[in-house]
């Protein structure tokens, strides 16, 4: 059978069969309700708790820092409303790249009278310095930005931003979900520097979709989202998802593990991915600035991205133009249109996220279908001119 | 909940559970708690001569430290004068029984059935001492 | 040979069907992708997945599936359904209704609610656990916008007269939100028919995965909501954030299997219950708490007199039964459901729900019968306030030496 080859992983990753197999049993036997007292609700609390220090070994946390909620989103829409719903309206800053469930919410802020403020970046997606002193001095009293860039993998110096961001008087969150697994995140010495929440999910790290945490300085009020029986510290009601919190727990312990291992085997896939790209003539994103080792975006002048990854899957290559959850969007990226890219290229840009279990091959072979299938949208564009 | 190695013991199987007919010789009787606090306590004591304890039995309504708490005073004041019987404190059943910090009102209720019950001992001994 | 214990907790959560598990397996491992990659294959053969459990949601309660919209939970369901429907409506009032033996899911919100500057109305049940129709139009006001009552009450399993409801809601232009956690695949739902608004559902409560539910939403007449969770706008908008794709074909099978079995289970359901309340009833002083008849077959909640509910749980280790919700049973305060059923006066009684599924068998209800007997007898003859009554003494007379 016909499996294409799947260069997606920023969207999404399929389950380690490690995590799949800690998971079975809580999908058939092990059904319990971690809030019952019997045995089989005493297990299912048991399985929880587990789960729960093992994403916070993981990350460098105390186990009752770590909320769990049912995905990123959630996770970054409980910070933002949550912490904004303790104070009194002020100024709130977000980096102008942020996933849409930190912008959305953010905006939605405006109506209970809160200012929003977008941080500018650079021309490679790097927060623009003199921007950000500029908005620190304003005092905002939430600033979230995130660690690395979903669409580009450009990562940010969170630990000077939160340190600056901390000394104006403000709580500092920042989006982890594409980072944890491919960069160390250590939340203690983040946390030490000034970050007071961090975000990630498992879906992104080989765990399963449909959970996530928001891991959070107990010094940081929040209000709950979902209310209803006070679940998660009372953070986050709703009856606990047993078997993806399972699955989580050993996602994290996995991907702290085989960081380093996967970090350069992913870097030198990308390598070869940027070189093959520069020989076609493409024009990488950020290239100068630090990256995710397995993220590479970029476009080909003149070729709309949308047509390029279509022709890409009928070729058996799967990858993104944009992020997965504004593909619906013909709008060109946001994060693009940020860093100053021209509206015309940005509607080129193509995501190659790769996995540790792509190999040099699949990136042979999808370079080699790259390139012709540039020069036939090539062809096909001269013909139409 | 998780209960301790002895409360479970005592729980599964009470000491002295039961009723002494409430005219026999000696038998004073102490009643402890309230069912809207969700236990109640009946301790009974057979004083005999020169005041020792010779036999006691219980029934309680409760958790399983209540029970505990309870059967485990039954087997501590037997043999015991009912002054001996007095020092015993609610401490040393919580620390026998090892209970939780929520669970320390049970071993408080129990020696407050002690105390009931010498109180009506000694009520009857002076009634019966002074007809 | 009996597994010890005994599931018999089948409304705090319910084993995930193998029929239901061996079709979300695939969707964690080769079927991976995201719902949302409009790019490739993968999010392709996700969304379609999606889609295709989105019509056997709608099935099973006689929906279009655009009205149904994926949410994290039953928990999360009735949070957007009350907030956005408050939020959204409440130029026209700032007035709920709602039902003192609701799910906490429902309460705390409007409790929320409150603080946000909404009033709400917490209405007593008859002493069968019903809401008395009367009751409910006396406390509807000009400005009442929004009534939340449940069609399955989760501790004592009876059944709101939710058709009525409907009507006195939809002729006064109310919207009305049902939490329905308890109630698929046990009561049969037609929504062309009901005049419900907006309807809250649980996977893990039919036989499908934890983690995943969703919330009706009437589109004739359009219902509307503000979104509490932003972000990519998935679901229309109304709920932001990537498709557990496995947890909603879970839920999807789950609810197809409902649809096609709940008949039969049902009455095999209904006559191990009864078969359950008979052993039981031979005991003294046994009680059943809410209607028998307008309620559903798997639930059965008794209260046993003069026995204490933490050495009862404790002397049926052997049973895993419920002591009051879930999600309250770990605090042992008493059940706020049986207080408002009037139970509250009844010194020195304790209650176990049993709820009956589609695991349970004959020689485990046997058993429980047997255990409850042996038990109740143990605690009796423990019991103090048993030795009182027996010797004729009105409890109720006797001065506590309370502590």
């Amino acid at each position: 059978m016909f499996t294409p080859v799947y260069l997606d992983h920023n969207a999404t990753t399929p389950v380690d069969p490690v995590v799949l197999d800690a998971m079975l049993p809580y999908l058939s036997s092990q059904h319990g309700n971690a809030s019952s007292r019997h045995e089989y609700g005493r297990a299912a609390r048991r399985a929880v708790d587990e789960a729960r220090s093992k994403v916070a070994a993981a990350l460098g946390a105390h186990a009752s820092e770590v909320v769990f909620t049912s995905g990123g989103s959630e996770a970054n829409n409980l910070l933002i409303k949550g912490v904004a719903a303790c104070l009194k309206p002020g100024l709130l800053a977000v980096s102008a790249i942020e996933h849409p469930c930190v912008i959305r919410p953010a905006e939605q802020l405006r109506k209970r009278g809160w200012t929003l403020q977008k941080l500018a970046v650079d021309a490679n997606g790097r927060i623009d310095g003199a921007n950000f002193q500029a908005v620190m001095a304003e005092q905002p009293r939430i600033v979230s930005v995130m660690l690395a860039n979903n669409e580009t993998g450009v990562i940010q110096d969170v630990e000077s931003l939160a340190a600056q961001a901390s000394a104006a008087g403000a709580w500092f969150h920042t989006d982890a979900v594409q980072a944890v697994g491919k960069m160390a995140v250590d939340f203690r010495r983040l946390n030490a520097a000034g970050v007071h929440a961090l975000s990630l999910s498992a879906h992104k790290i080989g765990g399963p979709k449909g959970v996530a945490a928001l891991v959070v300085d107990k010094r940081l009020d929040i209000e709950p989202l979902i209310a209803g029986g006070g679940h998660e510290r009372g953070l986050r009601s709703g009856t606990e998802n047993v078997a993806a919190i399972v699955g989580f727990g050993v996602a994290c312990e996995l991907a702290a593990a085989r960081r380093l291992a996967n970090g350069e085997r992913l870097l030198a896939l990308r390598r070869r991915v940027e070189r093959g790209l520069r020989a076609l003539g493409a024009t990488l994103f950020g290239q100068a600035a630090e990256r995710l080792p397995n993220t590479v975006c970029f476009a080909f002048p003149e070729l709309d991205g949308e047509t390029l990854v279509g022709q890409l899957d009928r070729d058996g290559y799967a990858v993104a133009s944009g992020a997965a959850c504004s593909s619906a969007n013909p709008e060109p990226s946001h994060v693009l249109q940020a860093m100053g890219v021209a509206p015309e290229l940005a509607r080129g840009a193509v995501r190659v996220s790769l996995g540790f279990v792509n190999t040099d091959a699949e990136i042979d072979g999808f370079l080699v279908t790259l390139q012709a299938t540039v020069l036939r949208l090539h062809q096909l564009t001269a013909m139409a001119v | 909940m998780a209960y301790s190695v002895k409360v479970l013991d005592h729980y599964e199987n009470p000491r002295n559970v039961g009723s002494f007919g409430k005219e026999e010789e000696g038998v004073a009787t102490g009643m402890v708690g309230a069912p809207a606090c969700g236990d109640v306590m009946k301790l009974q004591i057979k004083v005999g001569r020169g005041g020792v304890i010779e036999d006691a039995k219980f029934k309680t309504y409760g958790c399983g430290s209540a029970i505990a708490s309870s059967s485990l005073v039954t087997e501590w004041v037997k043999g015991k004068t009912v002054e001996q019987a007095l020092d015993i404190k609610n401490t040393q059943i919580a620390e026998e029984l090892a209970l939780p910090p929520v669970k320390i009102h049970c071993s408080i209720l129990a020696e407050d059935a002690i105390k009931a019950a010498v109180a009506d001992y000694k009520k009857k001994h002076v009634d019966q001492a002074a007809g | 040979m009996l597994k010890l214990p005994i599931y018999l907790d089948y409304s705090a959560t319910t084993p995930i069907d193998p029929r239901v598990a061996d079709k979300m397996i695939p969707y964690l491992v080769e079927k991976f992708g995201n719902p949302a990659s409009r790019s490739h294959a993968f999010g392709w053969e996700a969304e379609a997945a999606v889609e295709e459990a989105r019509v056997e949601v709608a099935k099973l309660v006689n929906a279009d599936p655009k009205e149904i919209v994926w949410t994290s939970g039953a928990t999360e369901s009735n949070n957007l359904a009350l907030k956005g429907a408050a939020q959204f409506y409440a130029g026209k009032g700032k007035h709920l209704v709602t039902v003192k033996t609701e799910h906490k899911a429902v309460l705390d919100t409007c409790r929320e609610l409150e603080r946000l500057g909404f009033e709400v109305s917490y209405l007593d049940v008859k002493d069968n656990g019903l809401l008395d129709l009367e009751v409910f139009k006396a406390a509807l006001r000009p400005d009442t916008i929004l009534v939340s009552v449940m069609l399955v009450n989760n501790e004592i399993g009876v059944i709101q007269p939710i058709a009525e409801i409907g009507e006195i809601c939809r002729a006064k232009g109310i919207v009305l939100h049902v939490d329905a956690a308890q109630a698929t695949g046990k009561v049969v739902i037609d929504l062309a028919t009901l005049k419900v608004d907006l309807m809250s559902f649980s996977a893990h409560k039919t036989y499908g995965p934890k983690g995943i539910g969703a919330l009706y939403v009437r589109r004739k007449p359009r219902i509307r909501l503000t979104a509490q969770m932003h972000g990519g706008g998935h679901e229309r908008g109304f709920r932001s954030g990537t498709l557990a794709t496995h947890q909603i074909v879970g839920m999807g099978e789950a609810f197809r299997l409902a649809r096609l079995e709940m008949g039969a289970e049902n009455e095999r359901i209904r006559m191990l219950r009864d078969r359950l309340f008979k052993g039981l009833s031979d005991i003294e002083e046994v009680y059943v708490n809410g209607d028998m008849e307008q309620r559903v077959p798997h639930n059965l909640n008794v209260s046993f007199a003069y026995v204490e509910g933490e050495s009862l749980l404790m002397a049926v280790k052997d049973l895993a039964v419920s002591s009051g919700s879930a999600c309250t049973s770990a605090s042992l305060e008493p059940s706020y459901v049986l207080r408002a059923l009037g139970r509250e006066d009844e010194l020195a009684h304790s209650s176990i729900r049993f709820t009956l599924g589609r695991f349970t068998t004959e020689e485990e209800v046997d058993y429980a019968i047997r255990l409850l007997h042996d038990k109740i007898g143990r605690l009796r003859e423990l019991s103090p306030l048993w030795e009182m009554v027996q010797e004729g003494i009105d409890l109720s007379t006797v001065q506590w030496a309370a502590h």
